[in-house]
């Protein structure tokens, strides 16, 4: 409860803000038409207009919730114009390159744990891949699968995904598979335990919390990619298709639909996470580290 | 003559840093016996845990002779004739008591029915039966250094090598501590190397003492305890117990000539 209240207040005083906003930046449109029909507006007309004008610079709070609303819930699924629709794309996109990335990211994490080689040539290369532009990149993999016969977009989005998701886990993972002290080390060599016997007894149990950490900054990850390469691969279907067609079209309330469809289902990703990070803490000793 | 356990013949080790070589153990000279429990005291930087790593192979010597069993101390290791339990217990949190007990068993590839047996043996031992299901967290600093000790017990070592086991407890749980492993050492019948700061811990539980200074690391004397193998807490009060803790304190205080 207690945290409730002070989210409840941010909200509020967003919405009332938004309210001011809407207003004002519509009001612009509603000025226009009065003076071509050389009609005064009246306070009240002010209002009502600028809260239901079909396509509006700032739709107001209410406008965007009737639009989610009659996109998700009205709508069959299997339309175009349904946002379950498109999201689900997304949500498709998301989750392949989430799997991608966490396989990538452990993959290359225990290369540079268990290699010094690999720790000098892959992680130097891993920190650089992060540096360039992934809006810079998408066509090109686009490109590249293309040629190499994927045939659908699919595969290109979600290699984008993976491409941001992978890194967050890769860099928890190398933390992780590290945290075992000399001490425990050590231990393990007195029982002549061998190096894969360090690894899956000692290392990686040692690196869930880390990864668990991880998983959280590495869906989110995820989904901004498989948006980002819905924006930037001229898809056609998906949350991020839908932004695009809403402004090339002059369709603000698409935009904003998508927009807050966006944020609710990665929400519900990231508590999907979170919930699966206390079921393993559960099952790994209820209290471990 | 029996051959000693432990059979150390001018053993040297020497650390190279960044700042130069670092004499960690000069000339060490030591015959443990088979039963004997032996204390290792000095001061920070004696040398003492380096001795009782070098008799692991955790650390090899870089002169002198050191055998265990009359093999290589790593050849020693290999064929687990030591259990060795560190300052902290470090449990696994991710699994039970049992399953820590457990992990040397699995690595070594214990039978799966030996295992569930030798855990409840070990487990009686240290006074813990019945918390083999618990985890790591559900048990005091002390219990957990005793499941530490029933995991080096677990796969019937010979000897048993202890680097300041009690060190981070307070003072009420190391005596009780010490009592059990006084009843430990007299059920098991192992050789026993305790590493420790404290001169009423090392007379208290050992048969031979080896006091160590610093700078390089040596051995400055050897006591022969007089005490019996029988030892109740109240006979840290007697003259014998006093006056061998007195020699302890000058042994220590003449390694501090600088």
């Amino acid at each position: 409860m207690s945290k409730i209240i002070p989210v409840l207040t941010v909200l509020l005083a967003l919405i009332v803000i938004w309210y001011a906003a809407a207003v004002k930046m519509n009001s612009t449109w509603t000025y226009d038409q009065a003076e071509r029909a050389g009609t005064e507006v009246t306070f009240s007309e002010l209002i009502t207009d600028t809260m239901s004008q079909k396509r509006p610079l700032l739709p107001a709070p209410h406008q965007i919730v009737t639009e989610l609303w009659d996109t998700t819930v009205e709508k069959k699924i299997t339309s175009k114009r349904s946002m379950v629709y498109q999201g689900s794309i997304t949500l498709k996109t998301t989750l392949l390159g989430f799997g991608f990335g966490i396989v990538i990211g452990i993959a290359i994490a225990t290369v540079i744990v268990l290699s010094r080689i690999g720790r000098l040539t892959l992680m130097p290369w891993a920190i650089i891949s992060q540096t360039i532009p992934i809006v810079a990149l998408a066509p090109i993999i686009v490109v590249l699968s293309n040629a190499v016969g994927t045939g659908t977009l699919m595969v290109p989005k979600a290699i984008i995904a993976a491409y941001l998701s992978f890194y967050p886990v890769l860099v928890s993972m190398v933390k992780g598979l590290q945290s075992p002290d000399q001490m425990q080390l050590d231990l393990l060599k007195t029982y002549g335990a061998s190096q894969s016997e360090v690894f899956w007894k000692l290392r990686l149990p040692s690196s869930m919390p880390y990864f668990f950490a991880s998983l959280k900054v590495s869906v989110a990850a995820a989904f901004v990619g498989a948006v980002v390469a819905e924006l930037s691969t001229s898809a056609i279907a998906g949350l991020g298709a839908r932004m695009l067609i809403g402004s090339q079209f002059g369709e603000p309330m698409i935009m904003w639909a998508a927009l807050f469809a966006a944020a609710i289902l990665a929400a519900i990703l990231i508590f999907l996470v979170g919930g699966f990070e206390k079921l393993a803490r559960n099952l790994m000793g209820g209290r471990a580290v | 003559m029996k051959k000693p356990v432990i059979d150390a013949q001018n053993v040297d080790l020497t650390f190279q840093t960044n700042d130069g070589p670092v004499h960690a153990l000069k000339d060490v000279n030591l015959q443990i016996d088979k039963g004997e429990f032996v204390s290792f005291i000095g001061p920070s930087g004696c040398g003492k845990t380096t001795f009782l790593r070098c008799i692991a192979g955790l650390e090899t010597p870089t002169g002198g002779t050191l055998t265990v069993n009359g093999l290589t101390p790593e050849e020693a290791r290999k064929s687990r004739s030591y259990g060795y339990v560190f300052q902290a217990a470090g449990l696994y949190p991710w699994r039970t008591i049992a399953g820590n007990i457990k992990l040397p068993l699995e690595i070594m590839d214990f039978p799966k029915q030996d295992m569930d047996k030798r855990v409840e043996k070990v487990l009686d031992l240290v006074d813990l039966k019945g918390f083999g299901k618990k985890y790591p967290w559900q048990l005091s600093g002390g219990m957990q250094q005793r499941a530490s000790i029933a995991r080096a017990l677990a796969f019937d070592a010979e000897i048993l090598l202890m680097d300041e086991p009690f060190g981070a407890l307070d003072e009420i749980v190391r005596d009780k501590l010490n009592e059990e492993v006084l009843k430990l050492w007299a059920a098991t019948n192992k050789t026993i190397g305790f590493v420790t700061h404290s001169i009423p811990e090392a007379v208290y539980l050992s048969t031979k003492i080896v006091v160590m200074s610093p700078r390089p690391g040596r051995i400055t004397d050897v006591i022969e305890s007089p005490l019996p193998k029988e030892r109740p807490l109240e006979i840290r009060d007697t003259p014998e117990f006093i006056e061998i803790a007195h020699r302890v304190r000058d042994g220590l205080r003449a390694g501090h000539d600088v």
